[in-house]
């Protein structure tokens, strides 16, 4: 299993306990990666705002870069999955808008051919791995621990560019690693809403809000701690969890794992090597909890 | 073909109103939708279960409801690929607007947000004599928008509107769009400084609810995107989330990647110092404490120019 890697800007910005966590549990998985270092950033939705034609191009330009290497794209990242799928379906659709787009790659000797597959660590996890061989290389089951998955919205939305139809299964991917590993994924309706992130600076009141609601429910409902997919949806959940609670005027100490966290704790890799001290919201009660069932 | 119904219910003339559960079983044809199973339990069931429904034809737009936690036309929804294994499927009334009874909400929020953004022409000058002429390619671009049936899926679904019910939401905002977009429109400027405060625009998460929920393929996000991009247009670019977004694509174009403390410095302003401050005091010295923080010196992608190119190329400017 070989991929072409892309880490998105926030697994080294923001979030940069994510990078190192996704290589380790890709080495322990055999998962070969080659990182597509020259990448541009997806645009996030962000970029397409202002212009969509000049977001596809330049996702069109990683596309093409997998592509030459023959492989597919991993991603770490729900936004990255999700900016890069839409941009991959319009491009996919017209064939004379992604001849114009090849135009503009063709100075760097790119051209985009509409095949790469662009694909999640989460689904990669589900679809090719498999749960047999997850469950293989389990060391510390996670067994009785109440997890509340967390998707990110570009995960989930909009599924015509997600390939659900086909793939039905990416829509329960989440809860579907967390049984794999024996843990015991906890049902809530905030796991398919926004985190907030997206209007931080824009509507902090709101943002936050969202953080109180998604954590608090989660909690209500018995999770020990809460797992996702996306770095971006971590940097609110953990980063401004406590300022939520600040504003909720409750205290709420849910820990937000990363995905590759959450397998590599239950491959038996140390905390530390997960950057699990980088977090705002201690980690503490998991690690506690999972190394005292090491013992037992 | 078995189904267990499961209905959330609310009687507001009970002794003591609160929403409850209840489950009707009953068999059905292959062919029913949603809409078809609430009106045989209507008819034959219980005909206390009360539900609006009209065209039975996704134009009317009356049937919009939950069905298994997700807005949706009753009657565009076929029964058999919303059960789950067992035969069960959930029905609740819209979200984010206050249920009258059963599955019947009272659209009255929804209606007011639509109204608020004056959906009608306002043009300038003397009235003209004959019709107002506008070419077909001006116009085609606003038949997906004008498809509305204003059924409120997609308010039903709205993140944002769950958090604050100040924000317009997507209908009265995709709305908006349809008459600034409109050639024969002159307000647009006055629309567009209107719709950049607080609960317009720039509110909007981009979380994709709306888009998905939306059973006539409007795209209300797209059209609040086209917005935020038509305010920026008019000059309308000092709004934080105007500024984020020029930021963010400014970082792109200037090292491939997004420089976040850049972002998160650049976009309040940097002599917005009590928001400088709040942020540093909230995450960001816990943030460095930690060792969760992007690294200061932020280093660009290799072959960088060619990024450059393309931002040139596209967007036609240095």
């Amino acid at each position: 299993m070989k991929y072409a890697f892309f880490p998105g800007c926030v697994s080294r910005g923001g979030c940069p306990e994510l990078y190192p966590a996704a290589l380790k549990v890709c080495d322990l998985l055999g998962i070969e990666l080659e990182e597509l270092r020259s990448a541009s950033c997806t645009g996030a939705g962000v970029l397409q705002e202002k212009n969509r034609k000049l977001g596809d191009t330049l996702n069109a330009r990683t596309f093409a870069m997998a592509e030459r290497l023959g492989l597919p794209i991993m991603t770490i990242c729900s936004t990255c999955q999700g900016v890069m799928g839409q941009a991959k379906k319009r491009l996919d659709e017209d064939e004379k808008y992604r001849s114009e787009i090849n135009q503009i790659l063709a100075e760097e000797g790119l051209e985009y051919q509409g095949k790469v597959v662009v694909k999640h660590l989460l689904w990669i996890l589900v679809e090719e791995v498999g749960v047999e061989k997850m469950k293989a290389l389990v060391k510390v089951p996670l067994q009785g621990m109440k997890l509340a998955p967390f998707y990110g919205c570009y995960l989930l939305r909009p599924t015509d560019a997600l390939g659900f139809d086909e793939t039905p299964e990416r829509q329960t991917s989440l809860e579907t690693v967390i049984e794999a590993l024996g843990g015991d994924p906890v049902d809530f309706r905030g796991k398919t809403k926004c985190c907030g992130f997206p209007i931080l600076t824009i509507n902090e009141r709101n943002s936050l809000t969202m953080v109180a609601n998604h954590t608090l429910e989660a909690k209500g409902n018995g999770a020990e701690a809460m797992v996702t997919p996306c770095p971006l949806c971590h940097l609110n959940l953990d980063g401004f969890q406590g300022k939520a609670a600040s504003q909720r005027g409750k205290e709420i100490n849910l820990p937000i794992l990363h995905l590759p966290q959450l397998v590599g704790l239950a491959f038996g890799v140390s905390p530390k090597e997960l950057g699990m001290q980088r977090h705002l919201v201690s980690t503490d009660v998991v690690i506690t909890r999972l190394s005292a069932r090491a013992k037992g | 073909m078995h189904v267990t119904l499961q209905v959330k219910r609310f009687n507001p003339e009970a002794p003591e109103p609160k929403p409850y559960q209840q489950e009707y079983f009953l068999e059905v044809e292959e062919h029913f939708t949603v809409l078809d199973t609430l009106i045989k339990v209507r008819e034959e069931v219980d005909e206390t279960l009360a539900l609006r429904c009209s065209c039975r034809a996704s134009i009317c737009g009356s049937c919009a409801m939950r069905i298994n936690g997700h807005a949706a036309l009753a009657c565009k929804t076929k029964l058999s690929g919303v059960m789950d294994p067992h035969g069960h499927v959930k029905v609740e009334p819209v979200g984010n607007m206050p249920v009258i009874k059963d599955l019947v909400a009272d659209m009255k929020p929804f209606w007011d947000k639509v109204r608020a953004v004056e959906p009608w022409l306002q043009p300038q000058g003397p009235e003209p004599e004959h019709e107002y002429i506008a070419p077909n390619e001006a116009m085609i671009h606003l038949t997906g928008v004008m498809a509305c049936i204003m059924c409120g899926a997609c308010v039903s679904d709205c993140t944002v509107l769950e958090v604050d019910s100040n924000f317009l939401g997507p209908a009265a905002l995709a709305k908006a769009y349809r008459f600034v977009a409109d050639p024969r429109d002159d307000a647009s400027p006055t629309r567009l400084r209107a719709l950049e405060q607080y609960g317009g625009v720039w509110d909007c998460t981009r979380c994709y609810e709306c888009v998905q929920v939306c059973p006539k393929g409007v795209d209300p996000m797209g059209r609040i995107m086209a917005l935020r991009d038509k305010a920026v247009h008019v000059g309308l670019d000092q709004t934080i989330g105007a500024r984020h977004t020029e930021v963010f694509t400014e970082s792109v174009r200037h090292s491939g990647t997004l420089d976040e403390l850049r972002l998160a410095i650049k976009t309040p302003g940097i002599f917005n110092i009590p928001a400088q401050l709040s942020q540093l005091r909230w995450v960001g010295l816990r943030a460095m404490l930690k060792g969760k923080m992007p690294p200061i010196f932020h280093k660009s992608i290799p072959g960088l120019r060619h990024v450059r190119r393309i931002f040139e190329k596209v967007e036609g400017q240095p």
